[in-house]
């Protein structure tokens, strides 16, 4: 069977997103070609549409973008990039981002709330990202967004999966696409969430500060192969289980 | 001006429309003042900086000592590490644009100083939007509007105009004129601005008050308050800085850190920067140089900043020269100034005015964007969506 990951009635056959943020736009075709990536997320407000040096001109065709509403301090400002996204042209995703935090970049899961709610109901797809908690991400699903995005650790810290116990909790009981965006900092750490079974891995600083962006973003997808693989063969049995004894405990038990 | 209507210098309208708001940021910050002696820092104190993820205010004393200087390069590793991780190799293109220079101040170190004789104009709104139109043309999508501090020259309904034009021409506008009331910045922010810079020049309010001699700027806390009032009217981002070589640098660099540390902690959302000044010669002063802040103490500063707050932005102005300017950015520096020109207008039109410091980068939009793509850097024309 065709391991696709379903968001907002779209398929993909690509586990990795890819940031495009931090490194050259000069150098973003190669990048996105090595790593496979499908969705690309881009900062509206980078996007120089009337102007030189817009990332929109440098995206290969086919590409579905993730435009994000960074700069949004609350919901209603998020709501008003959304909206200039999708009169831009940059279609129907979009990535919830509020930060009313400028030193360590902590999105505001109340306000992300708010934000996804009205976006959903204007027929957005909505992505979240979101401080990883169980109650917001139901709030999340009950507010119609198409994914949750949850962070492994602050944003650019290449620090790995240091919310770990959390996402999980979300991999259990949230049945959208958990996508685990920023913080994720070497390609085993991308791995590692993709074995916990998350369904797919946001990427951006930790490709863009590499000596060979491209190189790296080959890597990042070979890491997320590996880990969805991992995955679907059941590390969780061996991870979860300390083996089954030779003699069972229950044979005993004559009925 | 009448001396019959001024108290210690500053004339006394403007002292009563000085608005005072309740802060304890200033005291704070000046708490930190003369706390330290600089010559007692070890080299184990530097080390002990450079280890750790959350600089302490002892931390980032050290790292503005003499013990730092012969480790200036470990300390660069770092930094570039660090403003990687935050901006990647992302660079902010802007040009400044001085509208005015007009000025009722009596600072020592400045060309615009109220004595200095020097040629004073303004702009009309036709020469503004001429001038606007010339930097458009190069790419450029953040302007930063100067004026020199002249309440009646240069009027809050007056800049509000120019922003307003801005607007049809850029993305970014930032505002580096004097110091206002909130609902004056809540009203330029209502126009079209989003940014605004004031430097305190000096944290040592005794020394300010003897190179700040007569005029509006003469009130220190007015001065020290204007990015909590800015943020308070609206404004995103406020940006800060020290003018380096007119006093104690040391110190100085000290209290700018800790000023914008305290302002981002009471307004977690504000963007902030720094800007590095140092002092330049102008008209009828060639000789006003930064003293004892030569480059390698220039670059210790940027670098002490970016450990201590890596989130935070720099900006390089031409007041430093090309080598300089291209090896810091990408290393400490993530926005710098190309096309410039210090005068009152002179992007279109024959400047009006004197400059307010000789620059020392004259080189044009194009030039400094071949220099970042050269050294492997992305330059980056909008960060910014007004909404």
């Amino acid at each position: 069977m065709k391991d696709t990951l379903m968001i907002g009635g779209h398929a993909f056959h690509s586990r990795f997103i890819l940031g495009s943020g931090k490194y050259s736009l000069e150098k973003m075709p190669g990048v996105i070609e090595n790593s496979g990536a499908q969705i690309i997320t881009l900062a509206l407000r980078r996007a120089n549409t009337n102007g030189q040096g817009n990332i929109l001109d440098y995206l290969p065709r086919g590409i579905t973008l993730l435009p994000n509403t960074s700069g949004a301090r609350n919901a209603e400002e998020a709501v008003r990039i959304a909206r200039l996204s999708r009169e831009l042209g940059c279609g129907d995703f979009v990535k919830i981002e509020v930060i009313r935090d400028s030193k360590y970049l902590m999105p505001d899961n109340h306000e992300t709330v708010k934000a996804t709610e009205i976006l959903a109901k204007e027929g957005f797809i909505v992505m979240p990202y979101v401080y990883p908690d169980l109650i917001t991400a139901r709030a999340l699903v009950n507010a119609g967004a198409a994914a949750v995005m949850p962070l492994a650790a602050p944003i650019g810290s290449n620090k790995g999966l240091v919310a770990r116990e959390f996402i999980k909790m979300l991999v259990d009981e949230i049945d959208l696409p958990v996508i685990v965006d920023a913080g994720i900092g070497a390609p085993s750490q991308a791995c590692e969430a993709m074995e916990l079974g998350v369904d797919a891995v946001m990427a951006n600083t930790a490709v863009a500060t590499a000596k060979d962006v491209a190189a790296m973003a080959k890597a990042f997808k070979l890491a997320i192969e590996a880990g969805r693989a991992a995955y679907l063969a059941g590390l969780g049995r061996v991870l979860d289980f300390t083996g089954e004894a030779s003699s069972p405990l229950t044979g005993f038990l004559e009925d | 001006m009448n001396t019959a209507a001024m108290i210690d210098g500053i004339s006394k309208k403007e002292l009563e429309h000085m608005e005072r708001i309740d802060s304890d940021v200033m005291e704070r910050t000046l708490a930190h003042y003369h706390q330290f002696d600089f010559a007692a820092f070890t080299p184990a104190d530097v080390q002990a900086a450079l280890q750790k993820e959350q600089l302490s205010v002892f931390d980032f004393a050290a790292l503005l000592s003499p013990a730092a200087q012969p480790m200036l390069e470990q300390t660069a590793q770092k930094a570039k590490r660090l403003t990687a991780a935050q901006f990647g190799n992302n660079i902010s293109l802007y040009t400044p644009l001085y509208i005015a220079n007009y000025c009722v101040n009596e600072c020592v170190y400045c060309g615009f100083n109220c004595k200095n004789k020097i040629h004073r104009g303004k702009l009309s709104m036709e020469e503004i939007e001429a001038e606007f139109r010339a930097i458009a043309q190069t790419g450029l999508e953040e302007i930063l509007i100067l004026t020199g501090e002249s309440r009646s020259q240069s009027d809050i309904s007056y800049i509000g105009q120019a922003v307003e034009l801005a607007k049809e021409y850029f993305t970014t506008i930032g505002l580096e004129i004097y110091p206002l009331n909130t609902c004056e910045y809540a009203f330029l922010h209502e126009k079209g601005a989003d940014f605004v810079s004031v430097y305190q020049e000096t944290y040592d309010p005794a020394f300010y008050k003897t190179v700040h001699l007569q005029g509006p700027k003469r009130d220190f806390s007015y001065r020290f308050h204007a990015q909590e009032r800015a943020l308070a009217g609206g404004m995103r981002g406020v940006g800060i800085g020290a003018l380096l070589g007119l006093h104690d640098f040391r110190n100085d660099a000290l209290a700018a850190g800790l000023h914008a540390k305290f302002l981002q902690q009471k307004y977690p959302h504000a963007e902030i920067s720094f800007s590095v000044p140092r002092m330049r010669p102008y008209v009828n002063n060639t000789k006003n140089n930064p003293n004892d802040v030569h480059e390698t103490q220039l670059l210790q500063i940027m670098l002490a900043y970016r450990m201590f707050l890596p989130f935070a932005g720099i900006n390089i102005s031409t007041r430093e020269r090309a080598g300089f300017r291209d090896n810091v950015v990408g290393l400490c520096a993530t926005k710098i100034s190309a096309g410039v020109k210090t005068g009152v207008g002179g992007h279109q039109l024959e400047e009006k005015g004197d400059a307010q410091f000789e620059i020392s980068d004259s080189r044009s939009v194009e030039e400094i964007r071949a220099m970042l793509k050269a050294r492997g850097l992305q330059e980056v024309f909008t960060d910014y969506i007004r909404l």
